[in-house]
């Protein structure tokens, strides 16, 4: 049981759990190994094979491209200004596929045949065209006819992908509060829409602020695609940079570690935002 | 009581009929129910006692027959529907008080969006409905910080809050712990004596021969008997009454 040769004497040890060997599979030392050394692979990966392609990596000239300091002053690089710009269509689309997925998934729930029958029509299409094929749509069909610009196309196309989502989101949450809430309010004489904004919502958000996050993230992911309409978002930008310079690696590269930046820093806020909510009842 | 009331009914049930898909839940049901009456309502299991009484206020749709509540009739139209409810207070078996909202909030939220109240004049009134159910000092509490009787009285007085002109009782006892009963039908007498118009679903029988007025017997979606409490106790005119009388009064 212990090293041989040892006097253990009346020495209590710890229950077995509590001492992990350093090297034990459940030591964070462990894992930590384990990420480097996967890390290590993958780096060593790419590196042999742009080695093997004689790739020529030109790491230094990519930080102009992210900013420049001219005579002491910051200025954004193509990648922010990209950045900037998915981040604006991320925002305006976040709030319009809320409101698409809240008006859809009330359709849904309606008593109204028509209603139903609109909001089905608009999910099944969404869902089983392609993305890039609705863009087109809204780039070539709609932009002219609403008279929108090639941002305000983007943001309307994502919007209503992801409202489809948005709306299974909110009528799944909806339809968790229980029957007796329901009951408990009509009985009171509230209006359909006093019922939803004080006594269905307040208790559905809480289950559909999490999943709706993810959506946010998603949809921050899929704003890359309108980069083949020309809008000047991150994606575009890192485009545009490698056809100026071929450092294809390298940009791109940047790119994604820029999408993951925010990607992530947006997950650990939003699991910060949870725990406030769960302390706060 | 019958004499206190003019010719019109504060509820009126003509040949109302209701079927879930092919199951006909209540068949041809006739009863009026005078200003400051009490009716309690019995039955066996499934014989359509809930879905009556749900009838009045909407919660189920009726498809036969009319519904009157203080003249008016109860119509497809949102807006009399809601007219309706408003005038019809409920109290169901499992309370279903809003959990995301205090005891006040609970019963201020209704007469401040639905009566055009103050938020004043709605803490007030809701004050003395609590102090009328004995639980003033819980207004702050959440719904799930009381017991289940409190919870019920919470309700009572939620519903009395929009101060109804008939208040409907779908078995409001039957998921209390024995010992917390007494104190809700304590608060039901009361609320009898004071001259309000009810309609009880209960198997509480003490209750009912203290306050009912008259008693409906409910078998099979009809109903089957109505007398006042002595007789309908002592000498049940039908034999699914004597059956079910008999079973209930076992226990
Ligand atoms: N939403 C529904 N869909 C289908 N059938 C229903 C529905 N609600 C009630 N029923 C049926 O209608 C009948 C009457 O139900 P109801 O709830 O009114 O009975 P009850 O007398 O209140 O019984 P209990 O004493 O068990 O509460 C039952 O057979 C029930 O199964
Ligand atoms: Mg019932």
């Amino acid at each position: 049981m212990t090293i041989v040769g040892t006097h253990v004497g009346s020495r209590r040890l710890p229950p077995p759990h509590a001492r992990t060997p350093l090297l034990s599979r459940k030591s964070p030392l462990f894992s930590l190994v384990q990420l480097a050394v996967l890390l290590g692979g993958v780096t060593w990966l790419i590196y042999s094979g742009a080695q093997a392609m004689e790739y020529n990596w030109q790491w230094y000239r990519v930080d102009r491209y992210i900013y420049r300091i001219v005579d002491g002053e910051f200025i954004f690089g193509p990648l922010l200004r990209g950045l900037g710009v998915t981040l604006e269509m991320a925002v305006w689309s976040v709030f319009l596929s809320i409101a698409i997925g809240m008006v859809t998934a009330l359709l849904r729930l309606s008593n109204s045949a028509s209603g139903r029958f609109l909001a089905t029509v608009y999910l099944e299409g969404i869902r089983n065209t392609p993305l890039l094929v609705q863009l087109f749509l809204f780039y070539y069909v709609l932009a002219p006819i609403l008279e929108i610009d090639r941002f305000w196309a983007g943001v309307l196309c994502l919007s209503f992908f992801e409202g489809s989502f948005a709306s299974e989101i909110i009528r799944a949450g909806l339809q968790s509060v229980p029957r007796g809430q329901y009951e408990g309010s009509d009985a009171l004489g509230f209006t359909k829409l006093d019922r939803l904004r004080f006594i269905l919502l307040p208790q559905a958000i809480p289950l559909i602020l999490p999943p709706m996050t993810g959506l946010l993230i998603s949809l921050i992911k899929h704003s890359a695609i309108v980069s083949v309409i020309a809008v000047a978002d991150l994606t575009t930008e890192g485009m545009n940079i490698i056809s100026e310079t071929f450092m294809a690696f390298e940009i791109w590269f940047t790119v994604a570690a820029i999408y993951l930046v925010i990607t992530v820093s947006l997950s650990f806020f939003v699991s910060w935002l949870e725990h406030l909510m769960k302390r706060h009842r | 009581m019958s004499e206190s009331g003019g010719d019109r009914y504060m509820l009126e049930m003509q040949g109302v009929g209701k079927w879930f898909g092919n199951f006909c839940a209540l068949y041809d049901i006739d009863l009026q129910v005078r200003s400051g009456e009490k009716v309690v309502v019995c039955g066996p299991s499934g014989s359509g006692k809930s879905t009556m009484i749900r009838c009045v206020n909407r919660l189920e749709e009726h498809q036969a027959g009319h519904i009157f509540v203080d003249g008016t009739e109860l119509t497809d139209d949102t807006k009399n529907i809601e007219l309706i409810r408003r005038e019809v207070g409920m109290v169901f078996q499992h309370f279903n008080l809003f959990p995301h909202l205090s005891v006040r909030r609970n019963l201020t939220l209704g007469p401040i969006r639905n009566l055009n109240l103050s938020k004043n004049e709605a803490d007030e009134r809701a004050m003395q409905y609590l102090e009328r159910v004995r639980i003033a000092e819980q207004a702050d509490k959440f719904p799930s910080q009381l017991s289940g009787g409190q919870q019920q009285r919470v309700a009572i007085a939620r519903a009395l809050c929009m101060q109804p002109k008939l208040m409907l009782f779908d078995e409001p006892t039957s998921a209390l712990d024995p010992e917390m009963i007494s104190g809700v039908l304590e608060v039901m007498v009361e609320l009898a004596q004071d001259g309000m118009t009810m309609v009880c679903v209960t198997h509480e029988m003490g209750f009912a021969r203290q306050v009912a007025d008259r008693m409906v017997f409910m078998d099979s979606g009809e109903i089957v008997e109505v007398a006042p409490p002595d007789r309908f106790f002592s000498d049940p005119e039908t034999e699914r009454t004597k059956l079910f009388l008999s079973q209930i009064l076992s226990h």
